[in-house]
């Protein structure tokens, strides 16, 4: 168990810049997660910190000791990786067994080791199987297992679940948070699913194109997603846009003014009049109302869209609605039964919508 | 199923025309090292008998049939292509892994490579001439240390061709895994990569023994008049005496034939053991 912290990492690739003022803490015994779209550089980040690529800038301590030029081997950091990287030459013991041997660590004592990884990736009996006798999942398990048998400080993870299919994958991430509480290791997992993120993680660091957009718990960045592209980022969302029109400091609201004239009611303390905004909307907050019931309402926040899409999922149905210029996704209760061309009325909770900035 | 019907039949009929290219050449070989006496028009021998190969492996001395004793070249050309496999491959492991897994800069890259293939871009007569003229210099024309040399110059491109296309086609990452559970890089390369790139470079050495164990031009020039090789004691018996050329022939098979099926079984068991085929 130990401390991680990346100080004002910098790697380019010629005249890529891969990833620049990279600083983050792995806070002891938790789960970080770099979480980000394609070609943000996570993976790069992640070998830095293993030491597979120096950086040309920045320092990396592994409790307080500055490891950032030390070789990869001697700074004992287990590493999962995407594809595996199991020894396809050696069986499932010679794959656990050559870190501890390399150790110098008896026979007996390493017996005793690899029999309880096993045990905790739930492969007992496995030992003289060959990597390519293994299903997916459990190559993924032995992985795991290579990585942990050694007893490193801390443990990174690249996408370990992303060569696996939907439900497996599902699975194994409360395998993995099960099995990482118990071990209490400090572990950094790099993913670019949202949702395995916002599931594993203690914390979660959002990159794109090289830089840390936000930091925090996945509660924090899930509910105050810092602009548009951590909303768009952390849950499915249809966004509306416009700037902020006024406040009402009695309630802490803001009133916003879409582009094309819509009155939007929402929450955010940290904007500014005139700001240009975007309301994020995801799929579970519209509330479909009906016409006789309008009456009944607040009034604000009351929407008359056109269904233009529907799409049947079994007990939900998902909808598109067309709303002046904007189109919006919402994921309803089969009992709503629209046509695809009727109208609409819906309402969105301003607690439940999500203002920030723009960028 | 009359595609497959079709196909069965094409497959047999190409396998008979290989056989066709491979055996009868072969199999004329043979009749021709064991007649003693073959005039045309007959098909086969009139006389046939293990004379030429007694004669030639040294076993019994005849003046009538000229003396030829290929046992010496044989040996030669044996402990020759070793050493040139040894050299060979102690030279192109490194660079092929370098050239393979190193963060090496285009431009040096290429120019590696085009210093190993230069030797080879030209027609070779005059480049071996060249070399011969070198070697007259510092006393290595007509050593067998001059003719290793001028081996090594011929198979050096292939052989780090081949090792550095097997190095590059093991994933980085199985060297690393191997680094981060603890391993230093010499011990990651001799634990993970070097097993798994063996089929690769026993091919090359392959290649590499059998290019020596052929090679004559370069031997030509570099090895006379004291180096005699076995392809040179076949060039100068096909002169005078087909029947000699035919058993140096066949004895020119032999150790490439043992090599071919010892790899094989030394492959198969390589790939079962790991490489998932
Ligand atoms: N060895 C390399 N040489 C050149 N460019 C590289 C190299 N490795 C990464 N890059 C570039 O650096 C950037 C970050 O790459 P990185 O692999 O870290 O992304 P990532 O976030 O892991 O993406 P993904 O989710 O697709 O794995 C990309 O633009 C990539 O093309
Ligand atoms: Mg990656």
């Amino acid at each position: 168990m130990a401390i991680l912290k990346v100080e004002n990492l910098n790697k380019n690739f010629g005249k890529i810049r891969a990833i620049q003022k990279v600083s983050f803490e792995a806070p002891e015994g938790k789960v970080l997660s770099l979480l980000g779209p394609s070609g943000c550089g996570k993976t790069t980040t992640l070998r830095c910190i293993a030491g597979f690529e120096n950086p040309d800038d920045g320092k990396i301590y592994l409790d307080n000791r500055d490891i950032t030029n030390i070789p990869p081997e001697k700074r004992g950091i287990g590493m999962v990786f995407q594809n595996y990287a199991l020894w396809p030459h050696m069986t499932v013991y010679g794959n656990l067994a050559f870190g501890l041997q390399i150790r110098e660590i008896s026979k007996e004592e390493i017996n005793k080791r690899i029999k309880k990884v096993l045990e905790i990736v739930q492969l007992s009996g496995y030992e003289d199987r060959f990597p390519r006798q293994l299903s997916g999942g459990q190559q993924q398990r032995i992985a795991m297992a290579r990585a942990l048998v050694f007893e490193p400080e801390i443990m990174l993870l690249d996408e370990p679940l992303s060569n696996l299919d939907a439900k497996l994958r599902e699975e194994m991430r409360f395998e993995f948070t099960e099995m990482q509480k118990k071990l209490g290791i400090t572990a950094v997992y790099v993913t670019h699913d949202q949702a395995e993120a916002l599931v594993i993680s203690d914390k979660i660091v959002i990159l794109d194109q090289g830089k840390i957009i936000q930091s925090g718990t996945p509660k924090e960045i899930y509910a105050h997603p810092i602009n548009k592209f951590v909303a768009g980022f952390i849950a499915i969302s249809s966004f509306m846009e416009g700037e902020i029109d006024s406040f009402i400091p009695e309630e802490k609201k803001v009133i916003i003014k879409t582009n094309d004239g819509l009155i939007i009611h929402g929450y955010n303390n940290n904007l500014s009049l005139g700001q240009k905004v975007a309301v994020t909307i995801r799929t579970n907050v519209i509330k479909f109302v009906e016409e006789k019931e309008l009456d009944l309402q607040e009034k604000i926040n009351i929407f008359r869209g056109k269904i233009i899409q529907a799409s049947y999922l079994g007990n939900t149905i998902d909808y598109r609605i067309k709303i002046g210029r904007w189109e919006v996704r919402t994921n309803s209760d089969a009992k709503y039964n629209f046509r695809v061309g009727e109208e609409v009325f819906f309402y969105l909770p301003p607690e439940e919508i999500v203002i920030t900035s723009l960028i | 199923m009359p595609k497959n019907w079709i196909i069965k039949t094409i497959e047999i009929i190409i396998f008979i025309i290989f056989l066709f290219f491979l055996l009868v050449p072969l199999l004329s070989t043979i009749i021709w090292s064991i007649a003693l006496r073959w005039y045309w028009p007959n098909t086969f021998p009139q006389e046939i008998g293990l004379d030429y190969w007694l004669q030639a492996l040294g076993m019994i001395k005849s003046l009538t049939l000229g003396a030829v004793n290929v046992i010496p070249a044989f040996l030669l050309s044996l402990g020759i292509a070793i050493i040139v496999v040894l050299l060979t491959m102690s030279i192109a492991i490194p660079a092929g892994y370098a050239l393979a897994k190193l963060r090496i800069p285009k431009f040096l890259k290429g120019l590696i490579l085009i210093l190993f293939l230069l030797p080879r871009a030209f027609p070779q007569q005059p480049v071996f001439i060249n070399l011969m003229l070198v070697f007259n210099k510092i006393g290595l024309t007509g050593t067998v240390g001059g003719v290793i040399l001028v081996h090594l110059v011929v198979s050096i491109v292939y052989a780090v061709w081949i090792t550095t296309s097997t190095f590059s086609s093991i994933p980085p990452e199985l060297e690393e895994a191997a680094r981060s559970v603890g391993a230093s890089r010499i011990r990651s390369f001799l634990k993970i990569t070097l097993p798994l790139s063996a089929p690769g470079l026993i091919a090359s050495a392959v290649f590499v023994f059998l290019t020596s164990m052929d090679e004559f031009t370069g031997t030509f020039f570099i090895g006379i008049p004291f180096v005699t090789t076995l392809p040179m004691t076949l060039y100068s018996a096909s002169g005078s005496n087909i029947q000699f050329a035919s058993v140096i022939a066949i004895l020119l098979l032999v150790p490439s034939i043992l090599f071919m099926i010892i790899i094989q079984k030394f492959l198969k068991a390589e790939y079962l053991g790991g490489m998932g085929g």
